[in-house]
């Protein structure tokens, strides 16, 4: 069974980089540029994980969190935030937020396998 | 010309014979890209004489040359059997005026000879071998040849 | 997708940040608290840094990061955005801009602005900040799957007990999750498989808060665990693994024993739990134990409900008609290969040669009724013009970018002259056909520096002339009539006609003697050599003029003028065609062969009466055309197709103007049609041909050779003794 992995980020780049990475990996890749429109196609990819930057328009990362893990359509899917800093404070006020995890980038591609893999139980 | 150690001694290729200032010379098959029949063309001021213009090919411009006079062998005189070879090499289409086309011939590697050391460089160039068919030698045409010339290297 | 084709897409990623970063610091010069603004550029910056550290760009991603996280501290209002912050965030812009260009083209750039901006940008962080903050590293990433993992709980078991005897240690855990966990996502069996894979496993559920069935609320954390775990792993490691679930969870991890490894570890004494009753085993996480180890052996004592994933809002549960994507954010758009536009484009062209020439033929037939015919024709035509049109806008951009680089021109030109100059854009996103956009770049570039330069005055002087002291270079595009109009004004001085004069009369470019209306004045400039500056400056330096601005513009199809007002400024019009594709032109008779001259370059057409023709000397010929004598050229004689003698003494005379001639009269035989051409190559298949810029199709499938009247009139100046010499040979056998 594939697991299926929704990116949220508004860096082409970086998208790309994540489906190179996440597709390689036998993860079923989909994406989203900003918050909201992650937010928005979150029903229809029904992902089993989400992968959210934090800088974003429209809706930054923190908003994509709370929409997720609040209001009527709550839903527990493990969310792993994208992160360039690795304060503590910011740790806290993701997981405070309903994040479940983040790495920071740049990051390798073992490490993001490996993380989605402790989230997901995704077997490559 | 085809290389003697990559080819297979049974390998055939297959020609156009054409004749051009009254001398027989044939093209590799899949260098000629169609046979049209002679209409005017376009003439380009500045040209050399051999460079007879340029011509409308499905809204390509592709110049003109006349074979005879670019061999010096002088102008092709107008004839209704008059035709345009339109060939194409290294990225380049142009179109050779001849006298007439005269068949497709088929010969294997082994048929083709080697240039013989001629007095002109210029014609041992713009010649890659010869077939000899029957009693008569057909030339084989050096399409890059023609281009350099084109290009004014040569002029 | 390789690595290199990310690496290209992060680079055209980051030509369009540097784009939305240009247009955020100007709109922030406008509203400096608009926090939208803020987060824009905070944003463009921060994509950047985070895709070049993706590449290990490290002195991009050092650069962005110190530019970004005083960006940070204005988006939080610890710093407010004066004049001087202003100006270092345009400047932090372009050395963010030469960073991605020296990155990208894999050229050096000298690091000494680079250095003394980020000082300056050190400067507003706190002391205590540089330290931290400027630490930021990069690491490179790794694209071979198979790689060793960077993580220390995987493999590391292993290789430590090939090297030494590690100890094996026994961790009790005590993990007892709180709600938040369950609703952060997480799920403890995927912690336990973390644990496993470190070493044999026990698990065992503690339900003794597991409510009565009624009371169960399955959102309620309730259960805890308590695991012994036997690993070399270091107690470290074990938090690590609970990471992400710190403060979600109740967790007490203590080393109750340690024991050399055996040689060849066995399954460790692991209790099974024994009550109540094992229900299920979980198989997967003995399968996903690593080698050599011995699979644990893990039960979990517990209800059914305990394996079951915690309960969570089932997708379905979600409403299914999400908003509807097209209502939001910018229109869609979709990213075309260049070379498949340029296909369609000369497909097109051919669509429109056919069209013509079908209508041609019909009319040739001269059919008794053909009045739907024609209705059918001209609806075919109609139709194809709009394909053309259509095509036509894909390769069409705004000018925005273009524009927006200009900013950076102004800004550098004015810091270099010392006077203060700001740039107003207006019509920015007037499209025009990319190559024109990219050939225009330094053209503009060169206009905009000389307006900074020559144009504009210092501060002083304009505050003692009543204007106000910042200088106002005006960029501006507009589509008018079939054209784009492209204007750079400066509210300087204006053109000082008498310096321009005395320097065309010292550099021999016109007679001391000679009068000149003011426009004619003011068009000496465009005279190749010419440079208005009375002092070389730093910025203009010799030898590039407005004679390349000129050329570059022509060689667009385009046309370029002037117009000054003493004391009120100047300004310079190009005048361009929309497309590069196609183009106006007269078709007319050359001898008798047809060919097509642009009407961009044709300033009028005269019909010449033959007391208006004067001959000087053998050969020359001047037409008066109101008082003024201008030369003749006979096209047919210049591009060598007739005799001398037989040239026609009237014909129909073309009045252009060129950088070498100011006016020149181009004789040809007839005009017949002015038409929009489709413009064919003539060098792809053969070479350039002198006084002949390209080729066309016309409605007789025949080919018709495209003017280029400036190569004209220098063939014709240049090469006035035997003009024929080698063309001779040039009749149309065959035709």
């Amino acid at each position: 069974m594939t697991t299926k992995v929704l990116a949220i980020d508004d860096s082409r780049t970086i998208r790309n980089l994540l489906r190179v990475s996440l597709e390689s990996a036998g993860f079923e890749f989909h994406s989203a540029c900003d918050g909201q429109e992650g937010v928005d196609v979150f029903p229809d990819v029904d992902p089993d994980v989400v992968i959210t930057d934090i800088n974003m328009p429209k809706m930054d990362g923190f908003g994509v969190i709370g929409s997720l893990r609040s209001g009527p359509n709550r839903t527990n899917v493990p969310i792993l935030v994208l992160t360039t800093e690795s304060s503590d404070d910011l740790k806290a006020r993701a997981r405070g937020a309903g994040a479940t995890g983040w790495i920071v980038k740049p990051f390798d591609d073992a490490s993001l396998v490996s993380v989605l893999r402790r989230l997901t139980g995704h077997v490559s | 010309m085809p290389d003697p150690a990559e080819a297979l001694a049974d390998t055939q290729f297959e020609f156009i014979t054409f004749s051009a200032g009254g001398q027989s010379y044939c093209l590799e098959i899949t260098q000629i890209r169609e046979i049209r029949r002679w209409t005017p063309v376009t003439a380009l001021p500045h040209t050399p004489a051999d460079v007879l213009g340029v011509m409308n090919l499905r809204g390509a411009v592709i110049p003109i040359f006349d074979l005879s006079a670019r061999f010096g062998l002088g102008a092709t005189p107008g004839n209704e059997r008059n035709v345009v070879i339109v060939a194409a090499v290294n990225g380049t289409t142009i179109g050779l005026l001849v006298e007439s086309v005269s068949e497709i011939l088929s010969v294997e590697k082994s048929a083709i000879q080697e240039t013989p050391d001629i007095k002109s460089e210029a014609t041992k160039h713009s010649i890659r071998g010869m077939i000899s068919v029957d009693d008569t030698m057909v030339r084989v045409v050096n399409l890059d040849a023609v281009l350099e010339n084109s290009t004014g290297a040569a002029q | 997708m390789s690595m290199n084709s990310i690496r290209d897409t992060f680079f055209e990623e980051c030509e369009e940040l540097l784009e939305a970063l240009v247009e955020g610091l100007s709109h922030m010069e406008e509203a400096s608290d608009d926090m939208e603004v803020i987060n824009a550029v905070f944003r463009s910056v921060h994509s950047i840094k985070g895709g070049a550290g993706a590449f290990a760009l490290d002195r991009l991603v050092n650069f962005a990061h110190a530019f970004e996280t005083v960006m940070d501290k204005v988006r939080d209002r610890e710093l407010a955005v004066d004049e001087k912050l202003m100006a270092l965030f345009h400047r932090s812009g372009d050395q963010l801009s030469d960073l991605v260009a020296s990155a990208r083209d894999g050229t050096d750039l000298d690091p000494t602005a680079e250095d003394s901006i980020v000082k300056e940008l050190e400067s507003y962080l706190g002391p205590e900040a540089k330290a931290e903050e400027f630490s930021f590293s990069a690491v490179t990433l790794d694209f071979d799957g198979g790689a060793p993992i960077d993580l220390p709980d995987l493999d590391l078991a292993d290789e430590a007990s090939d090297d030494q005897q590690p100890k094996e240690n026994l961790f009790e855990v005590h993990f007892r999750p709180e709600r938040a966990l369950y609703e952060n996502g997480h799920e403890p069996l995927l912690l336990f498989d973390a644990l496993a894979e470190l070493g044999p496993l026990t698990v065992e559920a503690d339900l003794a808060r597991l409510p009565d069935f009624d009371s169960f609320d399955p959102n309620d954390a309730v259960i805890s665990w308590n695991m012994s775990l036997v690993t070399p792993e270091s107690e470290t490691t074990l938090h690590e693994i609970f990471e992400f679930v710190e403060g979600l969870c109740e967790l007490n991890i203590s080393l109750s024993s340690q024991a050399p490894c055996s040689p060849k570890p066995e399954a460790l004494p692991v209790e099974t739990a024994s009550e109540p009753e094992p229900i299920a085993e979980v198989a997967s996480v003995a399968e996903q134990q690593p080698e050599p180890k011995e699979p644990a052996e893990i039960s979990i004592a517990a209800p059914d409900i305990v394996l079951e994933k915690q309960p969570e809002a089932q997708p379905s549960a979600l409403p299914t008609a999400a908003a509807p994507k097209e209502t939001r954010g910018p229109k869609p758009t979709l990213r075309v290969d260049l070379d498949r536009v340029d296909r369609l484009i000369n497909t097109v062209g051919e669509l429109i040669i056919n069209q013509a020439m079908i209508s041609q033929r019909i009319e040739e037939l001269d059919l008794p009724t053909v009045a739907h015919l024609t209705n059918e024709l001209e609806a075919y035509k109609l139709l194809a013009r709009d394909i053309q049109e259509g095509v036509m806008a894909i390769r069409a951009q705004p000018v925005k970018p273009l524009f927006q680089r200009m900013s950076r021109i102004v800004r550098e030109a004015s810091d270099a002259t010392h006077k203060k100059a700001k740039l107003v854009t207006v019509g920015d996103s007037t499209e025009v056909d990319k190559t024109v956009i990219e050939r225009l770049a330094d053209p503009l570039t060169h206009m905009i520096r000389n307006a900074v330069d020559h144009g504009l005055e210092t501060s002083a002087i304009r505050q003692s002339a009543g204007k106000e002291p910042v200088g106002t270079i005006r960029l501006s595009a507009a589509h008018r009539s079939g054209s784009v109009f492209i204007e750079i004004s400066d509210d300087g001085a204006g053109l000082d006609r008498e310096r321009i004069l005395a320097k065309a009369i010292e550099k021999n470019l016109i007679a001391p003697d000679v009068e000149l209306s003011e426009p004619e004045i003011d068009n000496l400039l465009f005279l190749p050599g010419f440079s208005t500056a009375g002092q070389v400056s730093n910025l203009s330096g010799r030898g590039v003029g407005m004679d390349v601005v000129k050329n570059a513009v022509q060689a667009l199809g385009g046309r370029v003028s002037i117009a000054s007002t003493q004391g009120k400024g100047t300004t310079f019009t190009i005048v361009l065609p929309l497309t590069l594709a196609v183009m106006d032109g007269f078709v007319i008779s050359v001898g008798n062969q047809t060919m097509v001259i642009p009407i961009s370059s044709i300033l009028e057409t005269i019909r010449p009466n033959s007391k208006d023709i004067h001959v000087i000397g053998t050969d020359s010929q001047l037409v008066n055309v109101r008082g003024a004598y201008v030369p003749i050229v006979d096209v047919a004689h210049s591009l060598g197709l007739e005799d001398a003698k037989a040239r026609e003494t009237n014909g129909i005379l073309l009045l252009v103007s060129t950088e070498a001639q100011d006016l020149t009269a181009l004789r040809v035989s007839a005009i017949h049609d002015q038409r929009q051409v489709v413009i064919k190559s003539l060098e792809s298949n053969y070479t350039a041909i002198p006084g002949v810029s390209a080729a066309t199709i016309l409605g007789d499938g025949k080919i018709a050779l495209i003017l280029d009247p400036e190569e004209l009139i220098k063939l014709a100046h240049y090469n006035p003794l035997d003009p024929f010499a080698q063309n001779t040979k040039m009749e149309l056998r065959h035709a």
